[in-house]
């Protein structure tokens, strides 16, 4: 009995840290004024957020119903995938500029990311020559 | 126990109502942009929220039959957010 109380308050606890923290990441993506400022706010809703909603759910399910940690899964993938989409809406930020650009490198050096791979430097020069002729 | 219960529930209701708002405040953040960046990343904001309302909903009405509808959603969403970027970056999805 008291433990079941317990595993009640324990959801409790998790939906509330949820919620929190989703009201956060949504309050920050509309109130920061900088794109790449309010790329930091909604991850917060992508771990901690929906983490907190998993485990409320992992925890009610497995004292009070049958007991599967399924949403393991979604945490994990959720974990995973977050870094790269953010990766690739920061490029997107960055190819149009609609940040401030990044430092020059010394020498000849580029950023990874405005750099034009080798092979396709080599035929950027053939054209360059065979428009010259 | 009916304490408990009573709190869980309007924790459950709280968090339904919370998360819509989120859900709404993303919105906002689509139609008002204002680059493309931003279109994404509140795009990729709402594909999140809606895994978290799937979840609460599984657990408002006590089954489990929601957990293949939030991975699926969350694949999904990945899936859409890398190939939006894409698209934008390199004006093609498959090269």
């Amino acid at each position: 009995m008291t433990y079941e109380i317990v595993t009640l308050y324990a959801v409790t606890f998790c939906l509330v840290v949820g919620m929190i923290f989703t009201l956060v990441g949504a309050i920050g993506l509309l109130k920061f004024n900088d794109s790449m400022t309010r790329l930091h706010a909604p991850t917060k809703v992508g771990t901690v957020g929906v983490g907190a909603l998993l485990l409320a759910s992992i925890i009610y399910n497995g004292v009070l119903g049958e007991g599967a940690i399924h949403e393991l899964l979604i945490m994990a993938f959720l974990f995973v995938t977050a870094p790269i989409s953010a990766n690739f809406i920061a490029k997107v930020n960055m190819h149009r500029s609609n940040c401030d650009a990044p430092p020059e490198l010394p020498g000849d050096d580029q950023w990874a990311t405005f750099d034009i791979p080798a092979v396709d430097r080599v035929e950027e020069l053939d054209a360059s020559t065979k428009s010259e002729i | 126990m009916t304490l408990a219960t009573d709190l869980m529930n309007y924790a459950l209701m709280g968090a339904f109502v919370i998360v819509g708002l989120c859900q709404i405040m993303a919105m906002i953040r689509v139609v008002i942009g204002p680059n493309t960046g931003d279109r994404i990343l509140a795009l990729d904001t709402m594909v999140v929220n809606a895994i978290g309302l799937v979840v609460l909903m599984g657990l408002a009405q006590g089954t489990r039959i929601y957990f293949e509808v939030s991975l699926i959603i969350a694949m999904l969403g990945f899936v859409s957010t890398v190939a939006y970027a894409r698209f934008v970056l390199r004006g093609d999805i498959i090269e």
